[in-house]
């Protein structure tokens, strides 16, 4: 069953560059998606405008049955709800702790105190840090600030999510490591997009990988096809 | 549940808001307390001088001296014609007896040289004592009845009273100008304060945005962090107001420099004050939250 599609999506910045041209593109429920290319290729252009951070200038995205496309700034929230994203940088709230970084996602849609603790902690013992709920974020090493960050974003049960660069600033080991916990989320039916520069991984997990050039698909490998 | 659970997680976030930030909060604050206590100074001010200016017109009467030789059916005919002088709000007629009666009953010196005059002797004469409805129209009114036939002399503190009114009315409209200019200046200053307050956590708007909180979500945790800013702000100043006025009401037992001029006393006047200030802190820490925050949503 289809999750997104892409229909002759254009995205042009007001500075006259354009990131994406007429760009067609389908993913299943379920799927693990590599998305790969030089830098300036427009994959992160292209995951921004999945969780809606950019509009794109023509074509139609659907996500989830969303017209991303088409949803107001005041509006966003509702898809920003069916997604979860990580980032390079984690993006954590410093003066948080482990648990109230995760459970922050849970406590503004109004769930009582009990679901939100026993959905914290199955989201932490998934991504293997139960143990520091109490830590905070600077007290962490890069690759449990990030699985933190997968905490928070699986936690609300997203059918999608999607990760930039998630092993950007790890080291490779580290960075095999947040990758078995993606792959233990994919597992369990969440569909994964992620774009990545680290082509190791790429070529080690055998994924679905989407090759972008200048703004457009120049191949798209099935999974278990990819032998760069 | 689900409404009650979300508020409170609001309030809950509001005070970790304030207290994580606290060098900010504690900017916002300073500015909310000097502020406040600026404008309690103009709002005590302002009414303590408006209270004297309807003091002072209550008590100013035009005072009227009839000629002693005027017959009971001219002191009739005198009366009619006050009665028929635009702005006289009331007028009583007061005998040389009652006026004599009256001083000697005040003091023992005036008693042991007025009990031996007799109607014939006695200086005093009747009168006609005259309250306007405007203390502006005192002029014209006094002017009216001096030209009454029968009317020996009008009295009524002229001069004195106009400067006096009108010095009063200027400090009254020159403090609540104060009121309204400071409020605006707070509001603009609490806003600024916020914003750098919410400058710093941008990132947290940036990560609401990016988990799904809608506008409201993220808007209204800021909101009331301005409101408690704005409480916590108010506390010195209706400190200060209850128990400053109170004290100063009591050092000058009730009345400045004479007791013409009496201060409003304090029950309920400070915590009437208190109120307000109270309010104004309130909506002006909320207020300036929602102006500094909404520059944020457009992520």
């Amino acid at each position: 069953m289809e999750l997104i599609r892409l229909t002759k999506v254009r995205k042009t910045y007001k500075t006259g560059v354009t990131a994406i041209q007429d760009l067609n593109l389908s993913i299943k429920k379920g799927q693990f998606v590599f998305i790969i290319g030089s830098t300036g290729c427009g994959k992160s252009t292209l995951i921004k405008m999945l969780y809606r951070e950019e509009k794109p200038t023509a074509g139609q995205i659907i996500v989830g049955g969303i017209d991303v496309g088409k949803l107001r700034n005041g509006k966003v929230y509702k898809i920003r709800r069916k997604i979860g994203v990580v980032f390079q940088d984690f993006k954590l709230l410093p003066k948080s702790t482990v648990y109230e970084n995760v459970a922050f996602a849970l406590e503004i849609f109004g769930l009582p105190k009990d679901e939100i603790h026993s959905k914290v902690i199955k989201a932490l013992e998934l991504v293997g840090l139960k143990s520091k709920i109490k830590n905070y974020p600077a007290q962490l090493s890069g690759g449990e600030q990030q699985r933190v960050a997968i905490a928070r974003a699986i936690v609300n049960g997203p059918k999608l999510l999607i990760c930039d660069e998630p092993t950007g600033n790890l080291d490779k080991n580290t960075g095999m490591e947040i990758m078995r916990v993606l792959e233990e989320i994919n597992k369990l039916g969440t569909t994964i997009i992620m774009v990545t520069h680290d082509i190791d991984i790429v070529k080690k997990l055998q994924k679905r990988v989407i090759v972008l050039d200048s703004g457009r698909v120049v191949k798209d490998y099935a999974e278990g096809t990819y032998n760069k | 549940m689900k409404t009650l659970r979300i508020i409170g997680r609001n309030i809950r976030d509001a005070f970790k808001g304030v207290f994580r930030n606290f060098s900010l909060s504690f900017a916002s604050i300073s500015c909310i307390t000097i502020t406040l206590i600026v404008v309690a100074i103009s709002i005590i001010l302002s009414d303590n001088v408006n209270n004297f200016t309807k003091l002072v017109e209550k008590d100013v009467t035009i005072v009227a001296f009839i000629d002693n030789d005027a017959s009971k059916e001219k002191i009739d005919e005198i009366k009619d014609e006050i009665s028929s002088i635009d702005n006289v709000e009331k007028y009583e007629f007061k005998s040389k007896q009652d006026i004599t009666s009256e001083m000697r009953d005040s003091s023992e010196v005036f008693d042991s040289i007025m009990k031996n005059w007799n109607d014939e002797e006695s200086p005093i004469q009747n009168t006609y004592q005259i309250k306007v409805t405007d203390i502006k129209e005192i002029d014209g009114v006094a002017n009216k009845v001096k030209k009454i036939d029968g009317i020996t002399l009008v009295k009524y503190g002229e001069g004195t009273i106009d400067s006096l009114i009108s010095t009063f009315e200027f400090v009254h409209k020159l403090c609540l100008g104060a009121v309204v200019a400071l409020i605006l200046v707070t509001a603009f200053l609490i806003s600024n304060t916020i914003k750098i307050t919410i400058s710093s956590r941008q990132r947290e708007i940036g990560i609401m945005r990016l988990i799904g909180a809608s506008n409201l979500n993220i808007r209204i945790p800021f909101i009331i962090e301005g409101l408690i800013l704005g409480l916590l702000g108010s506390i010195i100043p209706v400190i200060l107001t209850i128990y400053g006025y109170t004290s100063l009401y009591n050092h000058f037992n009730g009345q400045l420099f004479s007791p013409f001029i009496k201060l409003i006393k304090p029950v309920p006047f400070v915590y009437e004050t208190s109120l307000i200030l109270v309010i104004i802190g309130i909506l002006v820490g909320m207020f300036g939250s929602w102006r500094a925050v909404r520059k944020h949503l457009k992520i």
